[in-house]
């Protein structure tokens, strides 16, 4: 049974005068549990097809359907509402928001959840717990290194126990030391029966996953 | 964690641009707050000074008889020859509803004697009440304090051919001038002041007037109020009001008024621009920021809270700074603005509550747009990442 089903889907843009096709009809799916590396050249439309996956990017073309639901048939804040629901997101750059502790941040996506404040803390602090990060929960993103960074982005993005985790180029800024121990933190929660897709250039990645999808100029060339 | 923590954390987190913004709206409030303060506390000053300018109420007796000008003032039936007001109904005129508000009662005897040979008009007044009403006179001398001292308009010592001190005979009885105006350029120099009581002897019009000149001040109280209420109460007498003088004030009041706003409102509208350009920025520079936001689930009403909950919190600190400061610079500003005279600060419990109300609309105003552009944001756009 498949979590995410994509068919036939295409997404063009417009840069000055040029349309660029940045997917061509992508037909993907992904099972429950799976843990899938989508890796590509730059321009490949790697980053495109997660934020497509993400609900953040409507298609021009083709479906994505997700635990049975057709996610652009949603109106714009019902997907919002899907995304708080329903998704996590690691981003390269982290982007935690430098004016909250770990901590908060990490309680970010339930900052419009309707639950006592008292679990709300409750669940960050497990989910920091989860990433080894438990003893840093009141520190602000500044006083922390590049890997606690990733970690706290990570935390943030399972706190709402998600159906999915995307995760585009989580290693892309870290040492490769870091990097390992980032990619085993992925594994050990994929372990625990969250399902990742996860965008890379680092071949090593790949070792991680269960699957890898292959893209090139917008269209899937392997899988497996 | 709630939204207002997101909000209030990024406030107190980036307190320089936290102060820009509370300096840049309090400066418009204060300015507001010290303009409305300064001209709620001079207008009841200015409304008096012009008020006891002159007179603005003229009470004569009912009757038909020929016209006549006084000081430029046409005083309708006056006729010193015939009917007069009872000075002992004068002391009505206090009693009327607004009388609070009279700020000075000048009656006149008026009639005409022989001096040297020549006809003049001696005019009775109460010196002290003449004085307060007539500010502009200017004696050369002192006013009579006795019976026996009398005050000359230029033109008339000029013809009788007295000065200061000179003695000056009236119906046989013998006075010292004590005073003689400055050239006024109304019907003043050429009449001779007596004391009322002196006059009414001379005349043989003794405890009876002819004409009232009334100084109301205007403040919260319609002068046309005071007219009817005085005539109320001097069912024999004509009241009217002089219209020239208290349109004119009133006119003067106005601009003053309308000059104030003008200038706050210019102030404000820099305060505005301040909160609208410094708010546009913090929404720009937070794209990313804004961009994490939506991609984890909030809606575009979520972001907008944060950003108008932000623009509140500064209108309100703005709103309570503005007014405190506005209230000082009025108070520093006050005895300079009045002329070393003692004027009570007005405070007033609605420049207080307005002042606020004021700051919180327009940060919220000002922050509308942004807002919009924040929560308008599109997450892949603002990730770029992604």
């Amino acid at each position: 049974m498949s979590l995410i089903k994509v068919r036939d889907l295409a997404k063009s843009y417009r840069s000055g005068d040029e349309t660029v096709e940045a997917l061509r009809g992508v037909d993907i799916r992904i099972a429950q549990g799976e843990f899938i590396t989508i890796m590509g050249q730059s321009g490949s439309g790697k980053s495109t097809l997660l934020s497509v996956l993400g609900g953040l990017n409507r298609p021009s073309r083709g479906t994505v359907e997700m635990a049975g639901i057709d996610l652009y048939a949603l109106s714009g804040e019902r997907l919002a509402d899907f995304r708080s629901e329903r998704l996590g997101f690691v981003f390269q750059s982290f982007n935690l928001i430098p004016y909250l502790t770990a901590l908060e941040n990490v309680m970010l996506p339930l900052a419009i959840r309707r639950m006592k404040g008292k679990q709300k803390i409750a669940a960050a602090r497990e989910a920091l717990s989860r990433v080894g990060l438990g003893a840093k929960a009141d520190r602000l993103p500044n006083a922390l290194s590049g890997g606690e960074q990733e970690r706290v982005a990570i935390a943030r993005a399972v706190v709402n126990r998600p159906h999915i985790l995307l995760a585009d180029e989580p290693t892309g800024n870290l040492d490769s030391k870091t990097s390992r121990e980032m990619m085993d933190l992925f594994r050990a929660l994929n372990q625990a029966g969250q399902t990742v897709v996860m965008v890379t250039h680092n071949p090593e990645n790949c070792d991680y996953s269960d699957r890898t999808i292959q893209l090139k100029d917008g269209l899937v060339v392997a899988q497996g | 964690m709630r939204l207002h923590n997101i909000s209030f954390n990024n406030l107190r987190r980036r307190k320089s641009k936290l102060a820009f913004l509370i300096v840049g709206l309090t400066i418009g409030i204060a300015t507001i707050v010290t303009l409305v303060t300064l001209t709620k506390s001079m207008s009841g000053d200015i409304e008096r000074k012009m008020d006891e300018f002159g007179a603005n109420i003229l009470i004569t007796p009912q009757q038909n008889g020929l016209a006549m000008n006084y000081g430029g003032i046409n005083l309708g039936g006056v006729s010193f020859d015939q009917k007069e007001i009872l000075e002992s109904d004068l002391s009505r005129i206090s009693t009327i509803k607004n009388g609070k508000n009279i700020s000075a009662v000048a009656p006149k005897v008026l009639g005409g004697v022989r001096v040297a040979g020549r006809q003049v008009m001696l005019v009775g007044v109460l010196f002290d009440k003449e004085l307060k009403l007539k500010q502009w006179w200017k004696i050369f001398g002192e006013a009579p304090k006795g019976a026996g001292e009398l005050l000359l308009g230029s033109d008339a010592a000029r013809v009788l051919n007295v000065m200061t001190g000179d003695p000056l005979v009236l119906k046989g009885e013998r006075f010292r001038v004590t005073g003689v105006l400055d050239q006024t350029g109304s019907q003043d120099d050429s009449l001779v002041f007596a004391q009322l009581g002196v006059a009414q002897r001379l005349l043989g019009k003794q405890g009876r007037i002819n004409l009232v000149e009334v100084a109301a001040l205007c403040s919260g109280c319609p002068i046309g109020d005071m007219v009817l209420q005085i005539a109320e109460k001097l069912p024999d007498a004509k009241v009217s009001a002089i219209q020239q003088v208290v349109e004119g004030r009133l006119k003067a009041l106005d601009q003053f008024r309308r000059f104030s706003w003008a200038m706050a409102g210019v102030v404000v509208f820099i305060g505005s621009l301040i909160v609208f350009v410094t708010m546009m920025g913090s929404v720009n520079e937070r794209t990313t920021e804004i961009g994490v936001f939506r991609a984890i689930g909030f809606r575009k009403s979520h972001i907008m809270r944060i950003i108008l909950l932000e623009a509140a919190v500064v209108g309100l600190l703005a709103g309570l700074l503005g007014y405190w400061t506005g209230m000082g610079g009025a108070w520093l500003a006050l005895p300079f603005m009045a002329e070393g005279k003692l004027v009570a600060l007005a405070w007033d419990p609605l420049v207080a509550f307005g002042s606020l109300g004021l700051s919180l609309g327009l940060a919220l105003v000002a922050s509308l747009y942004p807002a919009l552009q924040a929560s308008r944001m599109d997450p892949t756009e603002a990730l770029r990442a992604l």
